[in-house]
């Protein structure tokens, strides 16, 4: 018989994070600031081939400007990309959920719209599933081991605490939380792992870590220190500065479980 | 090759089931009329949610008699994710519910702390690694033919079907130190926990297997 009693190391998620302003990949430093890169699909496919585990979409003005383009280039990104694709910004209501989710979305992400009203996180849950609802959290730090929620983009304060709010949130039924450093985002100065680390103990579900990602090697302190379930990877992916399968090399090196994948 | 039917009772990502059918050569039919289901040859049940607003909806629909009908005549029925969950006997979500019955097993939370109090983060969010269940010969049979033991896949889900007998398990998973049903089978019902159209190469080639079966 073989021997189950050993606690198994669950695969870490590697997820491509595209950022969208119009038909656009961006990027920006701190969630602004933000340079255009290229056209999404392209990317989101090559990061397919390569292996990526998830892909996330951000719409980052649509929250801004109360519009969303992001279903026409979701419909065609899921013709030929068959991972899990999770779509944010912009999403305001059920039925915005719902036109996202029929274009080939698997998961919505919301931040403003849950600050501004938060009923539509367990409405949302109960129409579509848990496992459908990520809250995305912007967060920046305010003093030693506190963080506040920030919105569109991280132009807003709320006053809301991050750990607080996410645990009001799971309440409300959101199945996995985007964790969002503001201070770090763009800046490749490796995730905030204390950040991470103060919300993993608190929350009873998955957690990505996202910002600040500067090389493969920064990946191995916020799964052990911040105790992320998944990172979530731009910058070093969209400038070419590493790639999925030298991340996966790496994380497999450092003795974490990834998904098993071989590039043809 | 035979059209495939996709069930359509209202819940879950169609579209991507079919993409990922139709990328695999296949023709497919989304249809929630008792009339297709049962004249098709491969029928798929697809499904993500709650178990008991998904058994409300089929039975809505006049569907649950159709799919218990189907194993009885030469008809391939595969489950996905939620799908799969209500091919066993039931459910302990949200009170206990009756599922179709088609394979002997019962729906429970996966647990949220392991043996050793380790906590879980629920859902189960992830690719998971299948393994073979031991003396089971199916593997090399059914829609797994392609896949090698070791192979990932991409699960999301916070309740799991566990089978009354150890046969109707092909492969599973491990999250923390939680052994998780992966595919069930039984006769030509198969189940799988995981998302093939959501699991690229690896879930691709279990779809076409299951089309080309």
């Amino acid at each position: 018989m073989t021997d189950y009693s050993f606690s198994f190391k669950n695969n870490v998620r590697l997820i491509g994070r595209l950022d969208i302003k119009g038909e656009n990949l961006i990027k920006g430093i701190h969630l602004e600031g933000l340079r255009v890169i290229g056209p999404p699909n392209e990317y989101a496919h090559k990061y397919y081939l390569q292996g990526v585990d998830e892909l996330i979409y951000m719409d980052c003005v649509a929250s801004l400007y109360r519009r969303n383009h992001l279903a026409n280039i979701i419909s065609s990104a899921a013709e030929n990309i068959f991972v899990p694709l999770t779509v944010g910004g912009g999403i305001r209501s059920v039925d915005d959920a719902n036109k996202i989710l029929r274009a080939g979305a698997d998961k919505v992400a919301i931040n403003t719209a849950a600050v501004e009203n938060p009923q539509l996180i367990s409405d949302i849950s109960r129409k579509f599933g848990s496992q459908c609802m990520v809250l995305s959290v912007e967060a920046k730090q305010i003093s030693d081991n506190k963080w506040e929620v920030f919105t569109n983009n991280g132009r807003e304060k709320t006053g809301l605490d991050v750990v607080e709010w996410i645990k009001k949130c799971i309440d409300l039924g959101v199945g996995e939380i985007l964790l969002t450093s503001v201070d770090r985002e763009g800046t490749r100065k490796g995730f905030d792992n204390l950040l991470v680390r103060n919300v993993t103990e608190e929350s009873s579900v998955p957690v990505i870590a996202s910002g600040g990602m500067g090389s493969p090697e920064d990946i191995f302190k916020v799964i052990n220190e911040g105790g992320a379930s998944a990172i979530a990877m731009a910058d070093i992916l969209h400038y070419g500065r590493s790639n999925i399968n030298e991340i996966r090399n790496f994380a497999m090196q450092s003795g974490f479980g990834v998904r098993e994948y071989s590039v043809e | 090759m035979n059209e495939i039917v996709v069930i359509d009772y209202g819940v879950g990502n169609l579209l991507s089931v079919k993409r990922g059918l139709e990328h695999c050569g296949a023709k497919v039919k989304i249809t929630s009329k008792p009339k297709d289901i049962i004249n098709a040859s491969k029928v798929i049940l697809p499904g993500v949610g709650a178990f008991k607003n998904a058994m409300k909806s089929l039975n809505r629909l006049g569907l649950i008699d159709v799919i218990k009908e189907i194993s009885n005549r030469e008809i391939n029925l595969l489950g996905i994710c939620l799908g799969m969950q209500l091919l066993l006997d039931e459910s302990d979500e949200f009170g206990v519910t009756k599922g179709l019955g088609l394979i002997p097993g019962r729906v429970v939370a996966i647990p949220s702390k392991n043996k050793d109090g380790i906590s879980n983060k629920i859902p189960h969010i992830g690719w998971s690694n299948l393994i073979n269940s031991e003396g089971n010969a199916y593997w090399d049979q059914g829609i797994l033919k392609k896949v090698k033991p070791g192979d990932s896949s991409y699960f999301i889900h916070s309740y799991m079907a566990l089978t009354n007998e150890k046969k109707y398990t092909i492969a599973y998973c491990m999250y923390g130190s939680e052994k998780i049903p992966a595919v069930v089978q039984s006769n030509r019902i198969i189940g799988c926990q995981f998302h093939p159209e959501k699991s690229g190469k690896v879930g691709l080639n279990i779809l076409r297997e299951f089309c080309e079966s």
